[in-house]
Protein backbone atom coordinates (compact mmCIF):
# COMPACT_ATOMS: atom_id res chain seq x y z
CA UNK A 1 0.00 0.00 0.00
CA UNK A 2 1.21 3.41 -0.94
CA UNK A 3 1.78 6.36 1.66
CA UNK A 4 -1.53 8.08 2.18
CA UNK A 5 0.10 11.36 1.79
CA UNK A 6 2.57 11.11 -0.59
CA UNK A 7 1.19 8.61 -2.28
CA UNK A 8 4.76 7.82 -3.32
CA UNK A 9 6.51 5.99 -0.62
CA UNK A 10 5.37 2.75 0.42
CA UNK A 11 3.71 3.00 3.85
CA UNK A 12 5.14 1.46 6.50
CA UNK A 13 3.64 3.21 9.89
CA UNK A 14 0.21 2.62 10.41
CA UNK A 15 -1.40 5.35 12.54
CA UNK A 16 -5.00 5.33 14.86
CA UNK A 17 -5.83 8.66 16.44
CA UNK A 18 -8.74 9.89 17.78
CA UNK A 19 -8.64 14.23 17.85
CA UNK A 20 -11.37 15.58 19.36
CA UNK A 21 -13.36 12.68 19.99
CA UNK A 22 -12.90 11.81 16.28
CA UNK A 23 -11.57 8.58 15.36
CA UNK A 24 -9.40 8.61 12.21
CA UNK A 25 -6.71 5.98 10.76
CA UNK A 26 -3.51 6.73 8.53
CA UNK A 27 -0.90 4.19 6.55
CA UNK A 28 1.98 6.92 5.81
CA UNK A 29 5.39 6.02 5.10
CA UNK A 30 8.24 6.66 7.56
CA UNK A 31 9.07 10.21 6.03
CA UNK A 32 5.71 11.75 6.13
CA UNK A 33 5.33 9.79 9.33
CA UNK A 34 8.32 12.09 10.56
CA UNK A 35 6.77 15.14 9.31
CA UNK A 36 3.50 14.99 10.36
CA UNK A 37 5.43 14.24 13.91
CA UNK A 38 4.58 10.35 14.80
CA UNK A 39 8.22 9.23 14.61
CA UNK A 40 8.89 8.35 18.19
CA UNK A 41 5.12 7.58 19.85
CA UNK A 42 6.99 6.57 22.97
CA UNK A 43 9.35 9.32 23.65
CA UNK A 44 6.40 11.39 24.99
CA UNK A 45 6.46 9.08 28.33
CA UNK A 46 10.39 9.36 28.70
CA UNK A 47 9.57 12.62 28.53
CA UNK A 48 7.37 12.83 31.25
CA UNK A 49 9.06 14.22 34.46
CA UNK A 50 10.90 16.97 31.63
CA UNK A 51 9.21 20.25 31.94
CA UNK A 52 5.75 21.29 29.83
CA UNK A 53 7.28 23.11 26.89
CA UNK A 54 10.54 20.79 26.70
CA UNK A 55 8.05 18.09 26.12
CA UNK A 56 6.63 19.81 23.11
CA UNK A 57 10.02 18.87 21.48
CA UNK A 58 9.53 15.40 22.64
CA UNK A 59 8.62 12.99 19.77
CA UNK A 60 11.55 14.56 17.59
CA UNK A 61 14.68 13.48 20.18
CA UNK A 62 16.83 12.29 17.60
CA UNK A 63 19.79 10.09 18.16
CA UNK A 64 21.94 10.29 15.67
CA UNK A 65 22.66 14.28 15.33
CA UNK A 66 23.04 14.72 19.31
CA UNK A 67 26.57 16.27 18.77
CA UNK A 68 25.34 18.98 16.23
CA UNK A 69 26.21 22.36 17.62
CA UNK A 70 24.35 26.27 16.42
CA UNK A 71 27.16 27.68 14.81
CA UNK A 72 25.79 31.17 15.99
CA UNK A 73 24.79 30.55 19.64
CA UNK A 74 26.23 26.76 20.18
CA UNK A 75 22.89 25.04 21.34
CA UNK A 76 22.35 21.57 20.90
CA UNK A 77 18.93 20.01 19.91
CA UNK A 78 19.21 18.11 23.23
CA UNK A 79 19.50 22.09 25.27
CA UNK A 80 16.29 22.82 23.35
CA UNK A 81 14.02 20.03 23.70
CA UNK A 82 15.25 19.64 27.38
CA UNK A 83 14.52 23.24 27.78
CA UNK A 84 11.64 24.41 25.61
CA UNK A 85 14.12 27.34 24.26
CA UNK A 86 15.33 27.53 21.11
CA UNK A 87 18.75 29.43 21.20
CA UNK A 88 19.32 31.73 18.83
CA UNK A 89 17.48 32.83 15.52
CA UNK A 90 19.77 30.09 13.41
CA UNK A 91 18.88 27.12 15.04
CA UNK A 92 16.10 27.31 13.27
CA UNK A 93 17.62 26.68 10.12
CA UNK A 94 20.56 24.39 12.06
CA UNK A 95 17.30 22.45 13.94
CA UNK A 96 14.90 22.95 11.34
CA UNK A 97 14.34 18.91 10.62
CA UNK A 98 13.86 18.16 14.65
CA UNK A 99 11.96 21.10 14.85
CA UNK A 100 9.25 21.16 12.30
CA UNK A 101 7.23 18.23 13.32
CA UNK A 102 7.02 19.72 17.06
CA UNK A 103 6.30 22.85 15.38
CA UNK A 104 3.20 21.39 13.32
CA UNK A 105 1.94 20.35 16.42
CA UNK A 106 1.73 23.54 18.46
CA UNK A 107 -0.14 25.49 15.62
CA UNK A 108 -1.67 22.75 13.08
CA UNK A 109 0.27 24.11 10.43
CA UNK A 110 4.35 25.62 9.11
CA UNK A 111 3.83 27.89 6.58
CA UNK A 112 3.22 31.71 7.92
CA UNK A 113 1.01 33.76 6.55
CA UNK A 114 0.43 37.94 7.51
CA UNK A 115 2.72 40.42 7.99
CA UNK A 116 6.64 40.68 6.82
CA UNK A 117 9.40 42.83 7.71
CA UNK A 118 10.00 45.94 5.56
CA UNK A 119 13.26 45.04 4.70
CA UNK A 120 12.00 41.31 3.57
CA UNK A 121 8.82 42.75 1.50
CA UNK A 122 11.31 44.86 -0.31
CA UNK A 123 13.36 42.00 -1.42
CA UNK A 124 10.82 40.06 -2.42
CA UNK A 125 9.23 42.85 -4.64
CA UNK A 126 12.73 43.28 -6.30
CA UNK A 127 13.00 39.45 -6.46
CA UNK A 128 9.82 39.07 -8.73
CA UNK A 129 10.35 42.33 -10.72
CA UNK A 130 13.37 40.30 -11.78
CA UNK A 131 12.63 37.27 -12.93
CA UNK A 132 10.26 38.71 -14.71
CA UNK A 133 12.58 41.00 -16.40
CA UNK A 134 13.96 37.87 -17.27
CA UNK A 135 11.33 36.36 -18.99
CA UNK A 136 10.51 39.77 -20.79
CA UNK A 137 14.38 39.07 -22.38
CA UNK A 138 13.42 35.93 -23.30
CA UNK A 139 11.08 36.28 -26.00
CA UNK A 140 10.82 32.26 -26.73
CA UNK A 141 9.88 31.58 -22.98
CA UNK A 142 6.94 34.86 -23.91
CA UNK A 143 5.51 33.14 -26.44
CA UNK A 144 5.56 30.15 -24.84
CA UNK A 145 3.50 30.91 -22.33
CA UNK A 146 1.28 33.02 -24.26
CA UNK A 147 0.58 30.17 -26.21
CA UNK A 148 -0.51 27.82 -24.15
CA UNK A 149 -2.80 30.61 -22.75
CA UNK A 150 -4.18 31.15 -26.26
CA UNK A 151 -5.04 27.86 -26.59
CA UNK A 152 -6.96 28.00 -23.15
CA UNK A 153 -9.19 30.32 -24.35
CA UNK A 154 -10.14 29.07 -27.59
CA UNK A 155 -10.96 25.83 -25.34
CA UNK A 156 -13.11 28.37 -22.80
CA UNK A 157 -14.69 29.81 -25.64
CA UNK A 158 -13.00 33.49 -24.68
CA UNK A 159 -12.45 34.45 -28.02
CA UNK A 160 -12.13 38.13 -26.89
CA UNK A 161 -8.98 37.20 -24.95
CA UNK A 162 -7.76 34.35 -27.77
CA UNK A 163 -7.42 37.66 -30.56
CA UNK A 164 -5.64 39.86 -27.92
CA UNK A 165 -3.22 37.04 -27.37
CA UNK A 166 -2.43 35.98 -30.81
CA UNK A 167 -2.01 39.98 -31.21
CA UNK A 168 0.54 40.19 -28.58
CA UNK A 169 2.16 36.66 -29.89
CA UNK A 170 2.54 37.96 -33.54
CA UNK A 171 4.15 41.15 -32.27
CA UNK A 172 6.62 39.42 -30.51
CA UNK A 173 7.68 36.77 -33.13
CA UNK A 174 7.71 39.92 -35.53
CA UNK A 175 10.68 41.67 -33.52
CA UNK B 1 -23.19 47.43 25.30
CA UNK B 2 -20.49 44.94 25.70
CA UNK B 3 -18.22 46.74 28.02
CA UNK B 4 -20.97 44.99 30.12
CA UNK B 5 -18.90 41.77 29.67
CA UNK B 6 -15.46 43.08 28.03
CA UNK B 7 -13.08 45.19 30.31
CA UNK B 8 -10.52 45.18 27.91
CA UNK B 9 -8.43 44.33 25.01
CA UNK B 10 -4.92 43.71 24.45
CA UNK B 11 -2.33 42.64 21.63
CA UNK B 12 1.20 42.06 22.19
CA UNK B 13 4.16 41.32 19.51
CA UNK B 14 7.07 39.00 19.99
CA UNK B 15 10.00 40.50 18.04
CA UNK B 16 13.76 39.45 17.63
CA UNK B 17 16.75 41.14 16.33
CA UNK B 18 18.11 39.09 13.93
CA UNK B 19 21.53 39.32 15.26
CA UNK B 20 21.50 38.23 18.36
CA UNK B 21 21.02 34.84 20.59
CA UNK B 22 17.78 34.92 22.39
CA UNK B 23 18.26 36.62 25.96
CA UNK B 24 18.10 33.05 27.37
CA UNK B 25 21.76 32.45 25.24
CA UNK B 26 22.78 36.28 25.90
CA UNK B 27 25.12 37.37 28.37
CA UNK B 28 24.00 40.45 30.83
CA UNK B 29 26.59 42.29 28.22
CA UNK B 30 24.66 41.55 24.89
CA UNK B 31 21.16 41.89 26.59
CA UNK B 32 22.47 45.78 27.21
CA UNK B 33 23.50 46.08 23.79
CA UNK B 34 19.77 44.91 22.87
CA UNK B 35 18.27 47.44 25.19
CA UNK B 36 20.50 50.23 23.38
CA UNK B 37 20.09 49.17 20.35
CA UNK B 38 16.46 49.57 21.38
CA UNK B 39 16.39 52.74 22.96
CA UNK B 40 18.43 53.90 20.04
CA UNK B 41 15.92 52.84 17.22
CA UNK B 42 12.97 54.87 19.43
CA UNK B 43 14.99 57.76 19.68
CA UNK B 44 15.66 57.78 16.08
CA UNK B 45 12.32 56.98 14.80
CA UNK B 46 11.39 60.99 15.35
CA UNK B 47 7.94 60.04 15.77
CA UNK B 48 5.23 61.02 18.42
CA UNK B 49 6.44 57.63 20.42
CA UNK B 50 9.43 58.63 20.47
CA UNK B 51 8.47 61.67 23.30
CA UNK B 52 5.82 60.01 24.71
CA UNK B 53 7.63 56.46 25.82
CA UNK B 54 10.10 56.58 28.80
CA UNK B 55 12.44 54.18 30.16
CA UNK B 56 11.67 52.64 33.40
CA UNK B 57 14.52 51.31 35.16
CA UNK B 58 13.25 48.24 37.42
CA UNK B 59 16.78 48.00 39.52
CA UNK B 60 15.66 51.10 41.20
CA UNK B 61 12.13 50.09 42.56
CA UNK B 62 11.30 48.32 45.21
CA UNK B 63 9.32 45.02 45.20
CA UNK B 64 6.06 46.26 45.95
CA UNK B 65 6.28 48.43 42.96
CA UNK B 66 7.59 46.06 40.75
CA UNK B 67 5.07 43.53 41.60
CA UNK B 68 2.48 46.42 41.10
CA UNK B 69 3.03 46.82 37.49
CA UNK B 70 2.33 43.37 37.21
CA UNK B 71 -0.92 43.97 38.69
CA UNK B 72 -1.22 46.50 35.77
CA UNK B 73 -0.50 44.02 33.27
CA UNK B 74 2.11 46.29 32.38
CA UNK B 75 4.80 43.24 32.62
CA UNK B 76 4.75 39.14 33.31
CA UNK B 77 5.75 37.88 37.03
CA UNK B 78 8.42 36.40 35.04
CA UNK B 79 9.56 39.76 33.72
CA UNK B 80 10.46 41.28 37.11
CA UNK B 81 11.76 37.76 39.07
CA UNK B 82 15.07 39.24 37.25
CA UNK B 83 15.83 42.63 36.31
CA UNK B 84 19.17 42.38 34.99
CA UNK B 85 19.77 43.08 31.55
CA UNK B 86 16.20 44.23 31.40
CA UNK B 87 14.32 47.06 30.52
CA UNK B 88 11.08 48.59 30.46
CA UNK B 89 9.40 51.30 28.41
CA UNK B 90 6.13 52.72 29.01
CA UNK B 91 3.97 55.49 27.58
CA UNK B 92 2.96 57.81 29.95
CA UNK B 93 -0.64 56.78 29.63
CA UNK B 94 0.48 53.04 30.44
CA UNK B 95 -1.59 52.02 27.10
CA UNK B 96 1.69 51.23 25.05
CA UNK B 97 4.84 49.18 26.34
CA UNK B 98 7.73 47.32 25.41
CA UNK B 99 9.30 44.74 27.77
CA UNK B 100 13.43 44.16 26.59
CA UNK B 101 15.19 41.14 27.23
CA UNK B 102 11.86 38.99 28.97
CA UNK B 103 11.40 35.77 26.78
CA UNK B 104 11.82 37.71 23.45
CA UNK B 105 14.14 40.79 22.71
CA UNK B 106 11.06 42.89 22.10
CA UNK B 107 7.13 42.43 23.43
CA UNK B 108 5.40 45.20 22.11
CA UNK B 109 2.08 45.55 24.15
CA UNK B 110 -0.77 47.43 23.95
CA UNK B 111 -3.94 47.63 26.03
CA UNK B 112 -7.21 49.75 25.40
CA UNK B 113 -10.71 49.81 27.19
CA UNK B 114 -13.58 47.97 25.96
CA UNK B 115 -13.59 45.92 23.48
CA UNK B 116 -11.29 46.92 20.27
CA UNK B 117 -9.72 44.50 18.84
CA UNK B 118 -8.86 46.08 15.30
CA UNK B 119 -7.70 49.22 17.02
CA UNK B 120 -5.60 47.95 19.49
CA UNK B 121 -3.77 45.61 16.79
CA UNK B 122 -3.33 48.90 14.95
CA UNK B 123 -1.75 50.61 17.56
CA UNK B 124 0.71 47.65 18.14
CA UNK B 125 1.23 47.35 14.00
CA UNK B 126 1.97 50.88 14.36
CA UNK B 127 4.60 50.65 16.65
CA UNK B 128 6.14 47.24 15.14
CA UNK B 129 6.84 49.36 11.82
CA UNK B 130 8.42 52.14 13.04
CA UNK B 131 10.96 50.02 14.96
CA UNK B 132 11.16 47.81 12.03
CA UNK B 133 12.79 50.55 10.03
CA UNK B 134 15.49 50.98 12.50
CA UNK B 135 16.21 47.20 13.46
CA UNK B 136 16.35 44.03 11.80
CA UNK B 137 13.68 41.14 12.96
CA UNK B 138 14.46 37.46 12.94
CA UNK B 139 12.28 36.82 9.89
CA UNK B 140 11.99 33.52 8.21
CA UNK B 141 9.32 33.27 5.09
CA UNK B 142 8.31 29.76 6.02
CA UNK B 143 7.88 30.63 10.04
CA UNK B 144 7.69 34.05 10.13
CA UNK B 145 8.40 36.24 13.13
CA UNK B 146 11.38 34.19 14.78
CA UNK B 147 10.52 33.72 18.12
CA UNK B 148 12.37 31.85 21.30
CA UNK B 149 9.32 29.77 22.42
CA UNK B 150 7.93 27.81 18.68
CA UNK B 151 4.13 27.99 20.87
CA UNK B 152 4.85 32.25 18.87
CA UNK B 153 6.05 31.85 15.41
CA UNK B 154 4.67 32.86 12.93
CA UNK B 155 2.82 36.76 13.48
CA UNK B 156 4.32 36.18 17.30
CA UNK B 157 0.76 37.80 17.65
CA UNK B 158 -0.74 37.51 20.94
CA UNK B 159 -4.64 39.47 21.11
CA UNK B 160 -6.56 39.05 24.16
CA UNK B 161 -9.64 40.32 25.45
CA UNK B 162 -10.56 40.37 29.41
CA UNK B 163 -13.88 38.80 30.14
CA UNK B 164 -16.05 39.46 33.18
CA UNK B 165 -18.13 36.29 33.14
CA UNK B 166 -20.07 35.74 36.36
CA UNK B 167 -22.82 33.97 35.46
CA UNK B 168 -20.76 31.41 33.11
CA UNK B 169 -19.12 30.91 36.15
CA UNK B 170 -21.58 30.58 38.46
CA UNK B 171 -23.66 27.95 36.09
CA UNK B 172 -20.57 26.15 35.34
CA UNK B 173 -20.84 26.50 31.65
CA UNK B 174 -17.10 27.89 31.36
CA UNK B 175 -15.54 24.58 32.30
CA UNK B 176 -17.33 23.05 28.88
CA UNK B 177 -16.96 26.38 26.92
CA UNK B 178 -13.10 26.22 27.64
CA UNK B 179 -12.74 22.70 26.06
CA UNK B 180 -14.63 23.92 22.83
CA UNK B 181 -12.46 26.74 22.44
CA UNK B 182 -8.86 24.86 22.21
CA UNK B 183 -10.55 23.16 19.53
CA UNK B 184 -10.79 26.81 17.39
CA UNK B 185 -6.79 27.66 18.36
CA UNK B 186 -8.12 30.36 21.46
CA UNK B 187 -7.69 29.68 25.14
CA UNK B 188 -9.59 31.21 28.22
CA UNK B 189 -7.93 30.87 31.51
CA UNK B 190 -8.22 33.05 34.73
CA UNK B 191 -6.45 36.85 35.46
CA UNK B 192 -6.54 36.54 39.17
CA UNK B 193 -5.99 32.91 39.98
CA UNK B 194 -6.20 29.72 37.89
CA UNK B 195 -8.40 26.50 38.73
CA UNK B 196 -12.27 26.30 38.20
CA UNK B 197 -13.29 29.29 39.74
CA UNK B 198 -10.71 32.63 39.16
CA UNK B 199 -11.29 35.34 41.54
CA UNK B 200 -13.91 38.07 40.54
CA UNK B 201 -14.54 35.61 37.58
CA UNK B 202 -12.47 37.77 34.90
CA UNK B 203 -10.87 35.07 32.50
CA UNK B 204 -8.76 36.41 29.37
CA UNK B 205 -9.53 34.96 26.16
CA UNK B 206 -6.63 34.68 23.71
CA UNK B 207 -5.70 33.28 20.53
CA UNK B 208 -3.22 30.56 20.55
CA UNK B 209 -2.43 29.58 17.25
CA UNK B 210 0.18 32.28 15.48
CA UNK B 211 1.48 30.26 12.35
CA UNK B 212 -0.16 29.90 9.07
CA UNK B 213 -2.60 32.35 10.35
CA UNK B 214 -2.43 36.17 9.67
CA UNK B 215 -3.07 38.93 12.20
CA UNK B 216 -6.47 39.92 10.42
CA UNK B 217 -7.74 36.10 10.18
CA UNK B 218 -7.01 35.61 14.28
CA UNK B 219 -8.19 39.02 15.13
CA UNK B 220 -11.58 37.85 13.16
CA UNK B 221 -11.74 34.84 15.06
CA UNK B 222 -11.16 36.10 18.14
CA UNK B 223 -13.69 38.68 17.61
CA UNK B 224 -16.38 35.87 16.64
CA UNK B 225 -15.72 34.00 19.50
CA UNK B 226 -16.21 36.55 22.00
CA UNK B 227 -19.14 37.87 20.59
CA UNK B 228 -20.99 34.92 20.96
CA UNK B 229 -19.31 34.45 24.81
CA UNK B 230 -20.61 37.78 25.43
CA UNK B 231 -24.05 37.15 24.34
CA UNK B 232 -24.18 33.70 26.60
CA UNK B 233 -23.27 35.82 28.97
CA UNK B 234 -26.16 38.18 28.76
CA UNK B 235 -28.36 35.52 28.24
CA UNK B 236 -27.19 33.58 31.19
CA UNK B 237 -27.17 36.71 33.07
CA UNK B 238 -31.07 37.83 32.61
CA UNK B 239 -31.91 34.22 33.62
CA UNK B 240 -29.84 34.81 36.80
CA UNK B 241 -31.57 38.09 37.41
CA UNK B 242 -34.94 36.45 37.21
CA UNK B 243 -34.78 35.27 40.76
CA UNK B 244 -34.72 37.12 43.94
CA UNK B 245 -31.65 35.22 45.35
CA UNK B 246 -29.42 37.17 42.46
CA UNK B 247 -30.83 40.51 43.51
CA UNK B 248 -30.29 40.34 47.02
CA UNK B 249 -26.56 38.49 46.42
CA UNK B 250 -25.91 41.70 44.56
CA UNK B 251 -27.33 44.12 46.85
CA UNK B 252 -25.92 42.59 49.99
CA UNK B 253 -22.58 42.55 48.22
CA UNK B 254 -22.63 46.32 47.56
CA UNK B 255 -23.65 46.95 51.50
CA UNK B 256 -20.71 44.64 52.64
CA UNK B 257 -18.28 46.77 50.53
CA UNK B 258 -19.88 50.20 51.34
CA UNK B 259 -19.94 49.60 55.20
CA UNK B 260 -17.08 46.66 55.93
CA UNK B 261 -13.98 47.91 58.20
CA UNK B 262 -11.57 44.97 56.77
CA UNK B 263 -12.01 42.90 54.01
CA UNK B 264 -9.53 40.29 52.66
CA UNK B 265 -8.34 40.18 49.23
CA UNK B 266 -10.59 37.41 48.05
CA UNK B 267 -13.94 38.41 50.03
CA UNK B 268 -13.16 41.83 48.01
CA UNK B 269 -13.20 40.31 44.69
CA UNK B 270 -16.18 38.13 44.72
CA UNK B 271 -18.12 40.72 46.43
CA UNK B 272 -16.78 43.37 43.42
CA UNK B 273 -17.39 40.70 40.40
CA UNK B 274 -21.36 41.34 41.74
CA UNK B 275 -21.83 44.87 42.35
CA UNK B 276 -20.36 44.73 38.79
CA UNK B 277 -23.00 42.70 37.14
CA UNK B 278 -25.55 43.97 39.31
CA UNK B 279 -24.70 47.74 37.53
CA UNK B 280 -24.45 45.92 33.99
CA UNK B 281 -28.28 44.53 35.05
CA UNK B 282 -29.05 48.16 35.79
CA UNK B 283 -29.76 47.26 39.26
CA UNK B 284 -27.76 48.98 40.76
CA UNK B 285 -27.31 52.92 39.81
CA UNK B 286 -25.66 54.79 42.28
CA UNK B 287 -22.02 53.15 41.57
CA UNK B 288 -20.78 53.41 37.75
CA UNK B 289 -19.03 50.05 35.93
CA UNK B 290 -15.64 52.27 35.76
CA UNK B 291 -15.18 52.91 39.58
CA UNK B 292 -15.40 49.04 40.14
CA UNK B 293 -12.96 47.98 37.35
CA UNK B 294 -10.35 50.80 38.42
CA UNK B 295 -11.31 49.13 42.21
CA UNK B 296 -10.30 45.44 40.84
CA UNK B 297 -6.90 47.14 40.26
CA UNK B 298 -6.31 49.22 43.26
CA UNK B 299 -6.94 46.89 45.36
CA UNK B 300 -4.53 44.21 44.63
CA UNK B 301 -1.96 43.59 47.75
CA UNK B 302 1.22 44.91 46.08
CA UNK B 303 -1.00 48.15 44.79
CA UNK B 304 -2.51 48.98 48.07
CA UNK B 305 1.40 49.25 49.23
CA UNK B 306 2.70 50.88 46.20
CA UNK B 307 -0.34 53.27 47.75
CA UNK B 308 0.99 53.52 50.90
CA UNK B 309 4.32 53.66 50.36
CA UNK B 310 4.97 50.97 52.84
CA UNK B 311 5.30 47.36 53.46
CA UNK B 312 1.65 46.19 54.94
CA UNK B 313 0.92 43.11 56.91
CA UNK B 314 -2.12 41.12 55.85
CA UNK B 315 -4.16 42.70 58.54
CA UNK B 316 -3.13 46.46 58.09
CA UNK B 317 -3.84 45.61 53.81
CA UNK B 318 -7.30 44.22 55.01
CA UNK B 319 -8.37 47.46 56.71
CA UNK B 320 -6.64 49.67 54.09
CA UNK B 321 -8.72 48.19 51.27
CA UNK B 322 -12.02 48.19 52.94
CA UNK B 323 -11.27 52.36 53.55
CA UNK B 324 -10.38 52.77 50.20
CA UNK B 325 -13.49 50.71 48.87
CA UNK B 326 -15.66 52.51 51.22
CA UNK B 327 -14.28 55.88 50.36
CA UNK B 328 -15.31 54.54 46.26
CA UNK B 329 -18.57 53.78 46.94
Amino acid sequence: MKCQKCGMREATTHIKTVTNGEYAQYELCSECAKEMGYTNIFSDMENEFSNFLGSFFGNALPARTQATRCESCGSTYNEIAKSGHVGCPDCYETFREQLLPSIRRIHGNTSHCGKVPHSLEYTEIKEDSQAESENEKNPEIKIKSLKAELEKAVKEQNFEKAAELRDKIKELEGK
Amino acid sequence: MNSDVVISTRVRLARNLSDFPFPCKLNEKGKQMVVDKVETAIKESNSALSGEIQFLDLSKMNDAQRTSLVEHHLVSPEFISDTKGRALLVTKDNKISIMVNEEDHLRIQVIKEGFNLQETYSTADKVDTLLDENLKFAFNKKLGYLTQCPTNLGTGMRASVMLHLPALQRTRAIGRIAGNLSKLGLTIRGIYGEGSEPKGAMYQLSNQVTLGISEKAALENLKNITEQLVNQEKITRERLFESLETKDAVFRSLGILKYAKSISHDEAMKLLSNVRMGIAAGEIKEVSAETVDRLFTEIQPAALMVKENKRLSPEERDKIRAELISAAL
